[in-house]
């Protein structure tokens, strides 16, 4: 191998990585609050690649009805609870939450999206979509069960994924897909040719994982979000609700996740079962950062993209495996290090 | 006088255990309402099923917002407040942060200002003031129940629990907190305060029960209370010129 080419792998790496990083900070975030290991992250990362294939094939894409089906489950659910609590005020919030929302997010994506539309505009569409999707799937699965142990609502997280894999297989086909993404001719940095692709995807994931930062330290919102995550009891007594936290919580994992989708598919073709895979190497690069804390999960979701891309180098076929047998020593050196991590969560 | 807090035959059961049994309370404006009785009485029972922490029976009334009894937001949405005995602060969390999401409810109303809300708090307790950046975990155990009362206090609360003020808290530190509480009083807030230290609470309080075994002993006005020979007793034992019982004058002080 020369210089050149581990300069190549480096680069590729790191463009995955970003994409990782995305994916674990969601990870992380996501438990700290509901304590749900989200695995159809990465079914919201391949649902978005296919929304937005769709809408350059100048199709209706299946996610619309997926929106609309859950919404009205979600609806109905919201509605009896609230009805039997004879609470007039969640009754209004829950006809704009999963009414009127994503009814409205649908009628933009059937009716304001024509084949020939701005890509940006495409984008942003696909984005409502899915993110509307993520509160739609947390109130019908995972809020019933809040208070349920975190081995209950994985294998509930699990049992959504692999409905969530049918339903992308029956509507959006076996055809794999590679959207557009970012063109023009490749930047020169550090002596380096650097694709713009790399350069949008490490530029957006930067900025995302700022703006996340500054929401969960700015604002006031976000530190409920977090108090939520510290102290349930606490926050309930300030107010805060869990249920709230959640929602708002699977919001921003929809958001990050449609934006995941964005950038990693034009990098790499992507099926309706991809997103397994693609939401694993998030979660090994969580770990690293024991499942908490938001700089190391990044790092870890870094080093999982170049050890990835190495890895295809040298031996194409195992790259999966090699990846996934890093949580091994990874495992090993945080219990060596820290033998009371989970103390740190609770 | 108006009533802001009404129990009728009110129950708590943790599956087939009964912590709370058929106790009936109210408590009114403008005063302390003081609950006290041993360690496993079901008074935390009793105030936490109050806030809606846990599910109870019978009926719970609060007569002014009637649709506070619905959840627990909406009693924080009517400015109910509880000091969990637990104290349930945000730990990793810096005191600034523990105390402005006191107000996390309030903050949509019009003419909200955090600051004059901190402002006060800070006045009342100038400790807390030092120690705005510091994490609220590396706390000592009187200025952790200071957070805990003055998140609880952000609120600006119409009808405030205090479960255990002083539970846990060194002598000189109980003194303060009472000073506080009196203070509040003295300002309008109307308490209701569960304690197991009878003879603090029992002075500060205008009304006063007594819970034993889950269900409500003795009720009346504190002095009255305090008169009775049973409370002298059991719970003021040390007043009380009979140092006889050992365990009960134990529990005097403790408890």
């Amino acid at each position: 191998m020369t210089a050149d080419i581990a300069a190549i792998l480096l680069q590729d790496g790191i463009a995955n990585g970003a994409i990782y990083i995305l994916l674990a900070t969601v990870l992380v975030l996501v438990f700290t609050v509901t304590r749900v290991i989200f695995v159809p992250q990465g079914d919201l990362v391949a649902f978005t690649a296919l929304t937005l294939a769709a809408f350059d094939a100048g199709t209706i894409p299946g996610t619309v009805w997926i929106l609309l089906f859950g919404a009205a489950i979600a609806l109905s659910l919201e509605m009896l609870e609230a009805v039997a609590r004879r609470d007039r005020a969640r009754c209004v919030r829950s006809i704009i939450q999963f009414g009127v929302v994503p009814v409205a997010v649908a009628l933009l994506a059937v009716l304001l999206v024509p084949k020939d539309a701005p890509l940006l505009w495409k984008m942003a569409v696909t984005c409502a979509l899915v993110t509307c999707i993520s509160p739609v799937i947390y109130r019908i699965v995972f809020q019933p069960i809040a208070s349920a142990s975190p081995l209950v609502l994985l294998i509930a997280a699990i049992a959504t994924h692999l409905g969530m894999n049918s339903i992308g297989l029956q509507v959006f086909g076996a055809e794999g897909v590679r959207t557009q993404g970012f063109s023009g001719p490749p930047l020169s940095f550090a002596g380096q040719l650097i694709s713009q692709q790399v350069a949008g995807v490490v530029a957006s994931s930067i900025v995302l994982v700022f703006v996340l930062y500054l929401f969960f330290h700015r604002s006031l919102r976000g530190r409920a979000l977090l108090a939520a995550a510290y102290n349930r009891r606490g926050a309930e007594i300030v107010g805060i609700s869990a249920a709230a936290a959640g929602r708002t919580a699977f919001i921003v994992a929809g958001l990050v996740g449609a934006v995941s989708g964005l950038l990693v598919g034009p990098m790499t073709t992507l099926y309706y079962d991809s997103g397994f895979i693609l939401g694993l190497k998030g979660f090994v690069g969580a770990i690293v950062g024991g499942l908490a804390i938001y700089p190391l999960a990044a790092a870890g979701a870094v080093l999982v993209g170049a050890v990835e891309s190495f890895a295809s180098f040298w031996a194409s076929a195992y790259r999966d495996i090699i990846v996934f047998m890093l949580i091994i020593p990874i495992l090993f050196w945080r219990s060596v290090v820290n033998p009371h991590a989970e103390d740190g969560i609770e | 006088m108006t009533v802001l807090l009404l129990l009728e035959r009110f129950v708590v059961r943790y599956g087939r255990l009964t912590a709370v049994n058929d106790v009936s309370l109210e408590a009114r404006a403008g005063e302390v309402t003081a609950v006290i009785g041993p360690n496993g009485a079901g008074k935390t029972s009793l105030v936490n099923a109050v806030m809606g922490l846990v599910p109870s029976g019978g009926r719970l009334l609060f007569p002014q917002w009637p649709e506070a009894s619905r959840s627990i937001e909406a009693r924080v949405r009517a400015r109910i407040s509880l000091v969990p005995e637990t104290r349930d602060l945000f730990g990793p969390m810096t005191v600034l942060d523990n105390l402005k999401l006191g107000a996390f409810s309030a903050r949509m109303e019009p003419r909200f200002d955090m600051r004059a809300r901190l402002a006060g708090i800070f006045r009342l307790f100038p400790r807390l003031d030092e120690r705005q950046n510091q994490q609220a975990s590396t706390l000592s155990g009187g200025e952790r129940q200071m957070l805990a009362l003055g998140r609880a206090l952000m609120l600006k609360p119409r009808f405030l629990m205090l479960d255990e003020p002083s539970l846990g808290l060194a002598p000189l530190i109980v003194a303060e907190m009472f000073r506080i509480i009196a203070r509040l009083k003295n300002e309008g807030v109307s308490i209701l305060l569960i304690e197991q230290n009878a003879r603090a609470a029992l002075r500060l309080a205008d009304r006063a029960y007594v819970l034993e075994g889950g269900a409500i002993q003795l009720a009346g006005k504190a002095a009255d209370v305090a008169a009775d020979s049973r409370v002298i007793d059991a719970y003021l034992g040390m007043s009380a010129a009979t140092p006889s019982n050992p365990d009960e004058r134990q529990m005097g002080k403790v408890g």
